[in-house]
């Protein structure tokens, strides 16, 4: 965990006391409701369908059973008694009230958590691979690079009002878990020959109505210029990108005007300027922010654990469990444990007062009181001794928290969507649960192996149905709320975007177009060992969408073609 | 008439803006006392605007306006203004930044439009030392927004030096 020092304590806690006089005098009539808006999207605050709602950064995505038991206070105290885990490595609150807003950032502040720039048109929070510091693939490690990138991003006074929201994710590992290739700029940290530490710098990334790949405009950025770099970069977007149609204002649409290359010739001519000035980073200060990071005092422990193999002999269960939600540590002996909010019933992500208070408990007995928030809306233990495992395994079984689903079709990423969301097109969340429902036969799920299925209830895409091996779309019809479905996305070293297999289909049809869809698969792997993504790039989306809407287009065409012959 | 704040402070303003006509049409130049005008008029009058019998010359310019365009004037010039239409165009703040640190301008920044106190911080560190507030805006109660926060991570115009680089001085 990175450790505040005195100064960031004071500005998160100065934060507070600002958001609280801004909330008086909007309250008091003195700040409209215009003016207000800006500030409170800057402190995480959106008005929702219902009430207000309230996101919370977890920089990182890192966290300590502190901090989650001041998480789950909050649901308790100000909220329904529960909290969701977005894919941006924050937690969302549904029903806070405006005046609590204050003593709830308030509560967060003494934990050393804040909601700075969860929203609104500035720099989002940092995400990174929610195995930073763990992955045995790692080169380097994200987090110490994330923290500095937090601090130059927390309160930048020129990029405070920029055209759109910016977002920026950090991956320093040979697999990229942080779907870099999708963010206003992703960073990927190498190593040169000597060992040195720099980023592959992609711009231009992002999913929403234009879905669009990102763009390497650097192949290796030197450490030391990794804030100047990204302050040109910003600075060419803040002067330039559009400001007159909001869905044609992220990065992504000026670098596609301008052509990438171009894009990176004004940046490389701002950041000329800014090359060697005062931002660059120093070697004091990189070790300083290391050196604020606690990390956990391993044990020197065998590579396999006796117990842990015994189990996974002994219990079928267990090992399913482990073969799913269980992950390689770099450390010998220990392991990374995906604690599942993706029960059937219950809405991706969501996690009550109580699991959270219990996964506090679990960290603090068996993770060095330290866990993640990964982006697809699950919790890690982060460094469990493989010998504990099987205890990990039971108490999570009792919380609801050990479907064995990791990378499964029923680890569904999925939005809000029109339970909660203003901009909904249709509900997300039922159709997760219908999914889930009809999948929900363990047995069946893995035999259908690896498989990523997203939900978005909207075009801007929170639930990234773009990236989903299957992506499932809300859009209105005529007032109803119909699905789009589309195949072939995936997020990682080989990002690409799903295709619509063709018109839409009513809440009730999904399950069985999923179904439609899984068969098809099924019927055309080579094995096991293809996944259902492989099989979509290696025959197309056709086979699928004979089998889902039949062969009527086919016949259609050639009794057309009769007729046109006749 | 909106307030003036200078250099944290309520102050007097001797300056009179200019701006264009509603059909673009640039405005006639008043014979004396000094005036802030917009960028065209400017680019197309600078000798009739330094050859009046009084007063002197400021520039205002729009949030896309590029500094560049006066970076070599502005030794003739006694005022620039940046122009925010609404708070939330952020361009000016780069504007800003070009205007002090890339060109070198030492005299009054100015910012004009929709400037209110919650963005007061953020403008004076870019570099902004003069602020025309809106109408109905608290002026005492506003002067207390350049305290919002008591230190910066970043560099910026009022200090340059990042926070990690005051750090080991011994300065914090
Ligand atoms: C319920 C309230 C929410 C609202 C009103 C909302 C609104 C939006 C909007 C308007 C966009 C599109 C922005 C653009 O493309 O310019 C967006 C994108 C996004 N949102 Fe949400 N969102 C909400 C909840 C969430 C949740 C719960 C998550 C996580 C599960 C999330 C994650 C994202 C992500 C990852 C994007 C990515 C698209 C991109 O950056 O290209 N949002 N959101
Ligand atoms: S994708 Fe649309 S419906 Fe879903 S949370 Fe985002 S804005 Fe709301």
């Amino acid at each position: 965990m990175y450790q505040y020092d005195a100064i960031d304590q004071r500005l998160v806690d100065e934060r507070v006391a600002q958001f609280r006089d801004q909330t008086r005098r909007f309250l008091s009539g003195a700040l409209s409701e215009d003016d207000f808006r800006p500030l409170r999207l800057q402190n995480g605050l959106y008005i929702q369908r219902f009430a207000p709602m309230l996101r919370v950064a977890i920089p990182y995505g890192l966290l300590s059973s502190r901090q989650l038991r001041a998480l789950a206070y909050i649901a308790r105290k100000w909220d329904r008694g529960y909290g969701h885990f977005s894919t941006r490595q924050n937690i969302q609150y549904n029903w806070p009230k405006l005046e609590d807003v204050p003593d709830i950032l308030a509560h967060l502040a003494s934990v050393q958590m804040h909601a700075i720039q969860t929203s609104g048109n500035c720099i989002r929070n940092t995400t990174t691979d929610h195995l930073a510091g763990i992955a045995p693939d790692e080169i380097v490690d994200p987090l110490l690079w994330c923290e500095l990138v937090r601090q130059w991003s927390t309160f930048h006074p020129e990029f405070a009002y920029l055209p759109r929201k910016f977002k920026i994710a950090v991956s320093g590992a040979a697999q990229d878990r942080a779907a870099i290739q999708v963010h206003d700029i992703g960073l990927q940290a190498l190593r040169d020959e000597g060992g040195a530490v720099g980023f592959r710098v992609l711009v231009g990334g992002g999913l929403g109505r234009t879905p669009i790949i990102g763009t390497v405009i650097r192949e290796f950025l030197p450490w030391p210029q990794l804030l100047n770099y990204l302050d040109a970069i910003l600075r060419v977007y803040n002067r330039y990108g559009r400001r007159d149609n909001k869905y044609k204002a992220r990065i992504k649409i000026l670098v596609k005007e301008l052509t990438p290359a171009v894009f990176r010739e004004q940046v490389d001519a701002e950041w000329a300027h800014l090359k060697d000035g005062p931002g660059t980073l120093t070697g004091a200060e990189v070790s300083r922010i290391g050196g604020r990071f606690t990390r956990p005092q391993y044990q020197k422990l065998d590579a396999l654990s006796v117990q842990c193999t015994q189990a996974l002999a002994r219990e079928p269960g267990f090992a399913r469990w482990a073969g799913r939600n269980v992950h390689a540590h770099k450390v010998p002996g220990y392991a990374a444990v995906t604690l599942s909010l993706k029960k059937t019933g219950v809405p991706p992500g969501d996690a009550t007062a109580e699991q959270m208070d219990a996964v506090a408990g679990l960290a603090d007995r068996y993770s060095f009181g330290e866990l993640r928030v990964s982006h697809e809306q699950n919790l890690i233990l982060s460094d469990v001794k493989q010998s504990d495992l099987f205890a990990v395994w039971q108490e999570a079984k009792a919380l609801g928290l050990a479907t064995p689903n990791i990378g499964l079709i029923s680890n569904i990423i999925a939005c809000p969507g029109g339970d909660f969301c203003s901009l909904a097109n249709a509900k997300s969340i039922p159709v997760a649960e219908a999914i889930q429902r009809r999948f929900d036969d363990l047995d069946y799920q893995h035999d259908i192996g690896e498989l990523d299925l997203n939900i978005s209830g909207c075009m801007n895409s929170c639930g990234h149905h773009h990236v989903g091996h299957i992506g499932i779309l809300g859009v209105d019809k005529q007032g109803a709320e119909f699905y789009q479905v589309s195949i072939g996305g995936a997020q990682g070293n080989a990002s690409s975007l799903g295709k619509v297999i063709g018109p839409s289909f009513a809440q009730d049809e999904v399950p069985g177009v999923i179904e439609k869809l899984i068969e098809t698969y099924l019927a055309r792997r080579d094995g096991d060992a293809e996944r259902f993504i492989d099989v979509v790039r290696r025959i197309g989306i056709e086979p699928f969408k004979e089998q889902v809407y039949g062969n009527a287009h086919q016949k259609r065409e050639a009794r057309e073609r009769q007729l046109a012959t006749a | 008439m909106a307030t003036l704040i200078r250099n944290a402070k309520p102050a007097n303003d001797s300056w009179q803006r200019l701006d264009p006509a509603a059909d673009g049409g640039l405005p006639a130049i008043p014979a004396q006392g000094d005036v802030l005008v917009p960028l065209k008029l400017w680019q197309s009058s600078s000798s009739a605007l330094l050859g009046r019998s009084s007063g002197r010359v400021g520039v205002w310019l729009a949030p896309h306006e590029d500094p560049a365009l006066i970076a070599d004037s502005l030794d003739a010039l006694g005022l620039i203004a940046v122009h925010f239409p609404q708070f939330a165009d952020g361009r000016g703040y780069s504007t800003a930044r070009l205007l002090r640190e890339r060109y070198g301008w030492k005299g009054e920044l100015r910012a004009i439009g929709d400037v209110q106190r919650d963005q007061l911080f953020y403008l004076s560190r870019v570099g902004f030392d003069a602020f025309e507030l809106n109408d109905g805006i608290d002026t005492q109660a506003a002067l207390s927004a350049f305290g919002d926060f008591s230190e910066a991570y970043q560099s910026s115009v009022e200090r340059p030096l990042p926070l990690f680089r005051r750090r080991g001085a011994g300065a914090v």
